[in-house]
């Protein structure tokens, strides 16, 4: 299995008037072909900041301030203007929380998809561009005539199918999905994600899910990262990650979903929240939330270890 | 396409009580001012009995209600009368000076959206660096400006000093304008008879007024826009967008301005009556005979007639403009349905 993407200590910086959001900092992540990687955390974490630096589409004042983004070996935050735009859409695509908002009101469904497919084919015929929106349309399940229609014309769970329908057009190896389904209700997200399922083998994607929600991964992803506080702190199967979670922040995470199939009588949430990323706490960004904090956890941040197949930064596992 | 028809049909009855109670109050207004018609035209010299003699003929020595709803009626038949002072209809003056208003006004439109929704946009895509704040500084400058004074200075500079524009009139005095005058439009006119000299004539002596009245109402739009863009610059549809890939060019003049003209739209139906006061003041600093001037001319006068015609006409006009914008708007936004 080849790797599509490898992110190595990234830090992703956001200078404001009382100091530096610290959004992410030092995060490591891997994708492999073909696999869907479920990245959660808490909101606040700084899963969106990560997804947004890979197509470098941070808003100023925020920047990457060190690390690399290697996409096929590439290092996309070396790349230039031309090479960034090539990757968006066309090699990359991305797909975000409110497919409500995230369709230009003023543009119908087709002057989105001819727009896309010219932005990356310059020379593509008006007729051949809708005949391939009209497929696209098909095979996610929406009758082609509705590519006349306007966004308001259209339910949350349809306009979320055109954004991966925009997204997917120019067949692109990697699809960034930022919480694809918050918005959605439940039936509709449901459908969302065995949609996303079927896609991801006829497509050949691979797919980097951000979600605060575990449940959802649990349907989809291969594996799961944990994100806290702008780093990566566990790695592992997803299977694995649910039955046997390393750190105490996933412990913690984990604890915190209702289960109706355990007999516990209430959730036991995490105590504190998440703390300012102005300023983080020293060592172990998680010590002064953890339960099973130690006197060097404060101390020093802990290296990645691999234990049982997982990669996990915590004091516990030297 | 149906419901359309009804909107426009509606908004079109009712302006019937809008010039209805704009016409009373001039009505009101006209009469309550010292001086009459008839003292102006016969001067302060003429004899009691003269002036009285004259006012009868004119009808207005009548209780003001009879004056008043005779008028209506009259006006209710289409009829504006005739002047008071001259021997002229009041239709007809209006015909001859309202095409050299709409030139102006047309143009200065023009002027005033290009400039101030393209500053506005451009410094909205460059916030908080320099250029954004000369445009800003710009837009309040040219906002706080009056017009006649605006006027003077392009006059001066660009008539006087660099002598490059004429600084009067509607055409120079070596074309005739009789050669080609139709429709009064002379912009039409000289194009349809095929005179590109006196064409262009037309233009040149177009340019200093034009930019005027344009100028001066840039600044409200250039504010307008850069707000309106800073927003949808936010919205998520325009990071999804980049996310296609779109270029940065047309991510901000076509997915963001497009957005942002919305609201400009409803605000340039709004801005027409002060586009409409504007060019009475352009029109008298550059001898540009129009409405204005001839509503200026008569007020001295006292010419009621004229005056409540000119009136009549200019709240018509303001009319059909935010109607002609909000059939636009419909057309851009497709959320809209009448
Ligand atoms: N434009 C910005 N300016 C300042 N801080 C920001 C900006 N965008 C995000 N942040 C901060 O970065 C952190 C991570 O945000 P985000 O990536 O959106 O988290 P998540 O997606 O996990 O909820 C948050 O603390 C947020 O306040
Ligand atoms: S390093 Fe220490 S504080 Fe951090 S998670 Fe592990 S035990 Fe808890
Ligand atoms: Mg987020």
């Amino acid at each position: 299995m080849a790797r599509i993407l490898h992110i190595e200590d990234l830090r992703v910086h956001f200078p404001i008037n009382i100091g530096t959001v610290r959004a992410v900092e030092g995060a490591n992540l891997t994708i492999e072909e073909g696999e869907v990687m479920g990245l959660v955390g808490e909101s606040g974490c700084g899963k969106s900041t990560l997804g947004l630096s890979i197509l470098r589409l941070l808003r100023p004042p925020g920047r990457i301030v060190e690390g690399k983004i290697l996409y096929h070996g590439e290092d996309i935050v070396r790349m230039g203007a031309k090479e960034i735009l090539a990757l968006r859409g066309g090699r990359i695509a991305m797909i975000f929380q409110d497919p409500l908002t995230s369709l230009n009101p003023l543009f119908s469904i087709k002057e989105h998809f001819i727009e896309t497919l010219r932005t990356h084919e310059k020379r593509i015929e008006t007729k051949e561009a809708l005949a391939r929106a009209e497929r696209m349309l098909s095979s996610l399940g929406i009758s082609p005539e509705r590519l006349h229609e306007y966004p308001h014309q259209m339910s949350g769970g349809m306009r979320q199918r055109i954004m991966i329908g925009l997204g997917l057009i120019l067949n692109p190896d990697l699809l960034i999905a930022d919480e694809p389904t918050t918005a959605l209700d439940v039936i509709v997200e449901a459908q969302f994600l065995d949609l996303l399922d079927d896609l991801r083998k006829r497509f050949n994607l691979s797919i980097m899910l951000i979600t605060h929600n575990l449940g959802n991964v649990a349907q989809l992803a291969d594996r799961i990262s944990v994100m806290y506080c702008g780093t990566i702190v566990e790695v592992g199967p997803a299977q694995t990650i649910f039955d046997e979670p390393l750190h105490p922040y996933t412990q913690g995470l984990l604890a915190s979903i209702p289960n109706i199939k355990l007999d516990e009588p209430e959730l036991k949430l995490m105590r504190g929240s998440l703390p300012d990323l102005v300023s983080p706490p020293s060592g172990c960004v998680f010590h002064p939330r953890c339960p099973r904090a130690m006197d060097v956890c404060s101390e020093e941040w802990p290296k990645t270890a691999a234990v049982n197949g997982h990669q996990v930064n915590c004091w516990l596992y030297r | 396409m149906k419901n359309l028809v009804r909107y426009i049909v509606t908004r079109t009855l009712l302006t019937i009580p809008m010039v209805l109670i704009l016409l009373s109050i001039v009505f009101v207004v006209l009469r309550v001012m010292p001086g009459d018609p008839v003292s102006s035209m016969l001067g302060g010299h003429a004899p009691e009995r003269v002036i009285e003699q004259k006012k009868e003929e004119l009808g207005l020595n009548r209780p003001l209600a009879v004056q008043y709803v005779d008028y209506l009626w009259q006006v209710a038949r289409l009829d504006l009368g005739d002047s008071m002072v001259f021997q002229q209809g009041v239709t007809d003056a209006i015909i001859e000076k309202m095409p050299a208003t709409i030139e102006l006004t047309f143009f200065a439109m023009i002027i005033t959206l290009v400039v101030g929704v393209f500053l506005g946009a451009y410094a909205a895509d460059h916030r908080r660096e320099f250029r954004d704040s000369m445009i800003r500084l710009y837009g309040i400058v040219i906002y706080c400006i009056p017009v006649y004074w605006l006027g003077l200075m392009l006059q001066l500079i660009f008539g006087i000093w660099l002598d490059i524009f004429p600084i009067a009139g509607r055409t120079g005095s070596r074309i005739l304008s009789s050669t080609f005058e139709q429709s009064g439009f002379y912009v039409i006119d000289t194009l349809r008879a095929g005179n590109y000299a006196a064409f262009g004539d037309v233009m040149h002596h177009l340019v200093l007024p034009a930019f005027t009245l344009g100028l001066t109402l840039s600044g409200i739009f250039v504010r307008l826009t850069r707000a309106n863009m800073l927003d949808v610059l936010k919205a998520d549809y325009i990071v999804a967008a980049e996310a296609r890939g779109i270029t940065h060019t047309k991510i901000v003049y076509r997915h963001a301005l497009k957005n942002a003209m919305i609201p400009i739209l409803t605000m340039m139906g709004l801005q027409v009556a002060l586009l409409m006061a504007g060019a009475i003041l352009t029109e008298t600093t550059f001898s540009w005979p129009g409405m204005g001037r001839l509503l200026l001319e008569r007020i001295y006068l006292r010419d009621y007639p004229t005056i409540q015609g000119v009136i009549i006409v200019y709240a018509l006009f303001v009319a059909m403009v935010s109607l002609v914008v909000d059939i636009i708007y419909a057309m851009v936004d497709p959320r809209i349905r009448y």
